[in-house]
């Protein structure tokens, strides 16, 4: 797979499409599993994790999928590729940042992931854009099946897939929902949904999982629960709460245009004209600014850009799409310089993109 | 405001959403932000009991000396870093790990998916693993005879 064809795309996680996608940006699915005959990744011997990549890389590359899934060794890669899979959400960082024999089998539209050697042996991941977590289990619940049948996984009819931290263990899988929530931010609500999410035993991460914050209003939804509930059971509690969360963030959206509109028009309007003249721009600001313009585009306050556009532009603008774009390695100050550049240029061509 | 951990100005303020409605706070300038951001960080180990005393510590501490027969790890190990060695670990130190699971998950036994072609049994499994590890040795001692022979019986367990 070309890395260089992945950076002028947004992936399929921000095409902006599917159910709900004015709100839910994503819905994601991971399976942890293991080999039965290996120790687990922590533990096992540089002998051992190569052992474990040749043997799943070759199983992964007879599974009859269509497309065909391309393989990454990832060691060989530089550590910009590497934080690019990151950004994309492709790789997670722990995969990125460890030692050793270690890869990445991915689907040409990006919607297949599979991790070899990360925390987990295998780490089974499949993204959708929108609100579909149906479609994304009967995806990944697919290609777990096929993989099954040519290894074999650490399983106790007890504890069910043995992983190697026990909040994994069970199921193996976490299954997440990314949400846009501007509204419920500015109406300084989030902090309630959070608090009733945590008593039902969802999570609530950032854009880039555990440990990251939530830039550009991004939050993802997810179980804690692995053990003694089944896919299923866990699916529809995250099923179920998500439109009661969609139906906050749109009220909240609501009162705003009736009680505020003139302030969130202000709002709107100096994010984007900052966003097509600032000459330095942080990643930080520029996240905070699009998801402005991103509530000011559906609610019809701004026309002049659409919201793949902007989708894109949150990706584009992360440090290693910017430095790939710029053809370049470039620091900070450098970065920041570059990034107000490429936006200028991207919105003052109306959103078309520079190709 | 000034960086928490340089000395540069702060540009990046970071909430982060620790459990128990509890919130951190972190000022960061763009370098420090983004090492903060994207470097794998320290996950916290799964809660270590409160330190015990006196008869109850004895016993922890020769628990926490307790090694798995199959891939080595010490329930200590377990504890600081919150990540089990091996599958085997599970039914090694099943007793201790059921409170800490029900802690976790509420629950103790899985119910969902099961693989549809049946798993080698447990036995096989932790032999697989045992056997692994003794060639590992015999590599290391280059005792290629031995090597050849555990190979040979490794091979044969996969395939039955």
């Amino acid at each position: 797979m070309n890395l260089e064809s992945l950076t002028h795309t947004s992936g399929e996680w921000l095409r902006g499409t599917g159910p709900e996608s004015d709100i839910v940006i994503s819905s994601r699915i991971r399976l942890a599993r293991n080999l039965a005959a290996f120790p687990f990744t922590n533990r096992a011997t540089a002998h051992h994790k190569t052992e474990i990549e040749a043997m799943l890389r070759e199983r992964i590359a007879k599974l009859e999928l269509d497309p065909k899934l391309a393989y990454i060794n990832v060691p060989g890669l530089s550590t910009l590729d590497r934080q690019l899979l990151v950004e994309r959400q492709l790789i997670s960082r722990e995969l990125a940042g460890a030692d050793g024999p270690r890869g990445v089998a991915l689907g040409p539209r990006e919607t297949v992931s599979l991790m070899v050697n990360e925390e987990d042996h295998l780490r089974l991941q499949v993204m959708r854009s929108g609100f579909a977590l149906d479609e994304a289990w009967s995806d990944i619940d697919k290609v777990d099946d096929m993989l099954e049948q040519r290894v074999s996984y650490a399983f106790s009819d007890e504890f069910g897939y043995l992983t190697a931290c026990p909040t994994n263990v069970g199921t193996g899988m976490r299954s997440s929902v990314m949400l846009h929530l501007p509204a419920l931010v500015l109406a300084k609500q989030i902090e309630k949904v959070f608090r009733a999410l945590q008593k039902i035993n969802l999570a609530v991460r950032g854009l880039y999982g555990e440990g990251s914050r939530a830039s550009g209003d991004f939050y993802q939804i997810s179980n804690q629960v692995t053990l003694g509930k089944s896919e299923t059971t866990i699916l529809s509690e995250i099923r179920e709460v998500i439109p009661q969360i969609i139906t906050y963030e749109r009220q909240a959206r609501q009162t705003l245009m009736r009680e505020g509109r003139q302030s969130l028009q202000d709002r709107v309007s100096r994010a984007y004209g900052t966003l097509c003249s600032a000459t330095m721009m942080t990643s930080e600001e520029t996240m905070d600014l699009l998801s402005s313009v991103r509530l000011g585009i559906n609610l019809g306050i701004l026309e002049d850009i659409t919201i793949p556009t902007v989708n894109e532009l949150f990706i584009h603008t992360q440090p290693a799409h910017l430095q790939k774009l710029m053809g370049t390695s470039l620091d900070g100050e450098e970065r920041n310089a570059a990034r107000a550049r490429y936006l200028r240029q991207r919105l003052r061509e109306g959103g078309a993109h520079p190709n | 405001m000034k960086c928490q951990k340089c000395p540069k100005a702060a540009t990046l303020h970071i909430t982060e959403v620790l459990p128990e409605e509890q919130f951190e706070e972190l000022h960061l300038c763009e370098e420090c932000a983004h090492k903060y951001l994207y470097e794998p960080q320290q996950k916290a180990a799964p809660k270590a009991a409160e330190a015990p005393v006196g008869e109850e510590a004895d016993e922890v501490s020769s628990l926490n000396q307790r090694e798995c027969p199959v891939c080595g790890i010490k329930f200590v190990e377990f504890r600081n870093s919150g990540r089990l060695g091996c599958p085997h670990d599970y039914q090694e130190f099943r007793d201790e790990l059921t409170p800490l699971l029900e802690n976790i998950h509420g629950e103790t036994r899985h119910c969902g998916k099961t693989p549809r072609r049946l798993p080698q049994s447990k036995q096989t499994q932790s032999e697989l693993l045992q056997l692994r590890k003794q060639l590992h040795q015999a590599v290391t001692k280059e005792a290629y005879e031995d090597a050849a022979r555990i190979r040979d019986r490794i091979r044969h367990l996969e395939e039955s």
